[in-house]
């Protein structure tokens, strides 16, 4: 409880100078987010939803926004932040959590679509800003509708309070009715700290009809000890589609938490890709309520794993209505003694008649140490749904790789061939041309430093 | 070229081959025949190089140099060849990845300037052509999805490619009908030449008729007893392998 007493100091200092104080919207927000928080606090593994991933290190980081002095690797000019098309995306930069103009750049934007840091628009209308936030359904704690022992103990969203309860910095994406945002939104979070702490919110709205692409990449450019507790918040309307992709490529020192929740209203289309290969501890808990008959939902991830980390990808897919498809591939490797972590939940609830729903996880271990714990639920509770779930862990291809040795090739390099090959089913997944080729080539710079062996992206596409 | 002196091998600490002699000069193709369990498919990977074939006695040189105390890639770059029985599928490597991969190595190994991506595709199509392999064929994913026929081929594709001193083919007719084993053989044979030997390893006398030996060897449990020439072949056609015993009796 240490923590909790400390925080409660914090939050009484650090509160009244929040941007927007005073707004009753924010005001309620935030203490509401503070008031459920104190009720849940850090989700303990004792909660279902937690039961792999232990937030024991969080013991000794302050929960409060705050940053030590920035350790950055040189100029921010040198700082060579990615993109998923340099110079031809509108991208908002954010350094230890904070909304950097001076590294933003958002070209001309169509009429109805808007780009703004949060803080900028509480700085400009705290009451529209509570608005905004105000239309996206804060994430369910009870994710499942069966009766158990424990109903309601599968997900906590302490975290999701927390990052309530310190509202300022994040991003607000909003593509008004029939829009085609050809240039993709991207929004950089680079961590320049040795340590510190952040509680950014994106909140992305795409009204009917609407098509646009986000980015989110998460980065280090020296930073150490930091933690990054995200939001995002996402409603994709009627006929929309949103495609969107996380490369999380942290510091092995970072501690990265996000939650991301997707609405998407009938006819409409989400996909979502995570590429989770840095950080010490990991985790993205992805919610997509398929709410409006015919939509549809495309969960995608890779994660590379070693030394000691973790990573933990946890998602739940929830068809409500009927007529819904969802698709979940998620793939990674771990070597060492780096754990990883899935846990996919598809509910199909009684009136989602007709679901087509899908999930696979595949693991690849490359070391004795190395360790998954898969968690496949489906809970059904409609009769006419076509819904299927795997889940493989395995080595290394024997076979495969004395096959590839056999015909001259090292192996070292005939290891990084199959991992490359493995990974890159996922990068498959993703509809999305820019996303996708981000997605693969950042897999293979990961591959590169954990076998000292770089693939050439290119070379690997294989025509079915 | 190869001379097999004494070979001794053992798989999960089981001996198989109990004192294998051969040489086999520069041109030369020997078959190897012989009963199931006889070892075959054991010398095979003995001599490829692969893991879990522990040499316990004997010798093994090639052009000079222990082939035993090398890695499989390095035997592969040196020029030994293994046709598998059953060709692996590789799911996300395309054939051409895999093969530019392999022969850039094994080109770099022989002091060879690698090839780009365009020498690569000339060569990779102009021997493709000659084994009737389609570009579909060699854009694919590594075996993924052949037939039995098209897995042998791409096998034969990738030794045309990368042009090895010694080839040993493992059991090439298994699983292969008339036509394909046809398709395979004149593949196998464009490709024989005097600098290059070859180990044909089979248990049927069919594939000799189109891959012609010059010597024939029985293996049987463990060891070569019995080598003569290609009309070898033929008597054990006829006679079968009855006479060279039983396990129990090696």
């Amino acid at each position: 409880m240490a923590a909790i007493a400390t925080l409660k100091d914090l939050y009484e200092t650090l509160s009244p100078g929040l941007p927007g104080v005073g707004a009753a919207g924010l005001d309620r927000l935030r203490a509401d987010g503070y008031a459920r928080f104190l009720a849940e606090g850090v989700p303990t593994p004792k909660v279902e939803g937690w039961k792999y991933t232990n937030l024991r290190d969080l013991a000794g980081i302050s929960l409060a926004p705050a940053r030590s002095a920035a350790n950055s690797d040189g100029a921010p000019s040198a700082w060579d932040l990615p993109s998923v098309a340099p110079g031809k995306t509108h991208r908002l930069v954010f350094v230890d959590g904070v909304f950097n103009a001076a590294l933003s750049a958002v070209g001309p934007l169509p009429e109805g679509v808007a780009l703004d840091s949060l803080r900028g628009l509480i700085d400009a209308s705290p009451a529209y800003a509570a608005e905004v936030l105000d239309r996206f359904p804060a994430p369910k704690a009870d994710s499942g509708l069966r009766v158990g022992p424990n109903p309601g103990r599968g997900q906590t969203q302490g975290l999701v309070a927390l990052n309530g309860a310190f509202l300022a910095e994040g991003a607000v994406l909003t593509v008004g009715e029939g829009v085609n945002l050809a240039q993709p939104v991207e929004v950089v979070f680079v961590a320049t700290a040795a340590d510190g702490t952040w509680h950014p919110r994106l909140l992305i709205d795409v009204a009917p009809g609407a098509r646009v692409t986000v980015a989110e990449h998460h980065v280090s450019r020296g930073g150490g000890a930091t933690f990054a507790n995200i939001v995002t918040a996402i409603r994709v309307g009627e006929g929309a589609t949103l495609r969107h992709a996380k490369f999380q490529e942290e510091a092995e020192t970072a501690l990265h938490l996000a939650s991301i929740t997707a609405t998407v209203a009938a006819s409409a289309t989400y996909e979502t890709f995570v590429l989770t290969t840095g950080a010490r501890l990991a985790r993205t808990d992805v919610q997509v309520r398929l709410e409006g008959s015919n939509a549809s939902t495309r969960v995608s991830g890779a994660y590379g794993v070693d030394g000691n980390r973790h990573a933990d990808f946890t998602s739940l897919i929830d068809h409500v209505s009927p007529n819904c498809t969802s698709r979940e591939v998620v793939k990674g490797v771990i070597d060492g003694h780096g754990r990883a972590v899935f846990q996919g939940k598809i509910i199909v609830r009684p009136d989602a008649q007709k679901t087509d729903g899908h999930q696979l996880n595949r693991a690849l271990l490359l070391s004795d140490t190395a360790e998954i714990d898969a968690k496949p639920e489906l809970e059904i509770y409609a009769d006419d749904v076509k819904c299927s779930h795997g889940a493989t862990a395995g080595e290394l291809d024997e076979d495969a790789l004395f096959y590839l040795r056999a015909r001259g090739i090292p192996a070292d390099t005939a290891r990084a061939l199959l991992i490359a090959a493995f990974l890159d089913e996922v990068a498959e997944e993703i509809g999305d041309p820019a996303l996708r080729a981000h997605a693969t080539s950042r897999i293979q710079d990961r591959i590169g430093r954990l076998t000292g062996i770089t693939v050439d992206a290119a070379d690997l596409a294989v025509e079915e | 070229m190869l001379e097999i002196k004494n070979l001794h091998a053992t798989v999960d600490g089981k001996e198989i081959l109990k004192g294998i002699n051969l040489t086999i000069n520069p041109g030369e193709v020997h078959a190897i025949m012989g009963p199931n369990g006889s070892g075959k498919s054991t010398l095979s990977y003995v001599l490829a190089g692969r893991d879990g074939y522990e040499v316990t006695g004997g010798s093994v040189t090639f052009q000079g140099k222990d082939l035993l105390a090398m890695e499989a890639e390095e035997r592969a770059a040196e020029g030994v060849f293994l046709a598998f029985q059953y060709p692996v599928e590789i799911p996300g490597v395309s054939n051409t990845t895999f093969l530019k991969t392999a022969l850039n190595a094994v080109r770099k190994h022989r002091g060879l300037p690698e090839l780009d991506a365009m020498q690569f595709l000339k060569l990779i199509r102009a021997k493709a052509k000659s084994l009737n392999m389609n570009d579909d064929m060699i854009k694919r994913a590594v075996n993924v999805g052949f037939s039995g026929g098209e897995k042998k081929r791409n096998d034969i594709l990738q030794m045309a490619m990368l042009e090895p001193g010694f080839a040993i083919l493992d059991e090439t007719d298994s699983g292969l009908d008339i036509d394909a084993l046809k398709l395979v053989a004149d593949g196998v044979n464009s490709l024989r030449g005097p600098e290059r030997s070859m180990l044909v390893i089979t248990h049927y006398q069919r594939l000799l008729s189109y891959i012609v030996p010059d010597h024939v060897h029985v293996l049987a449990y463990g060891k070569i007893v019995r080598s003569g020439g290609k009309e070898l072949a033929l008597e054990l056609e006829a006679k079968g392998y009855a006479e060279f015993g039983s396990p129990e009796a090696a």
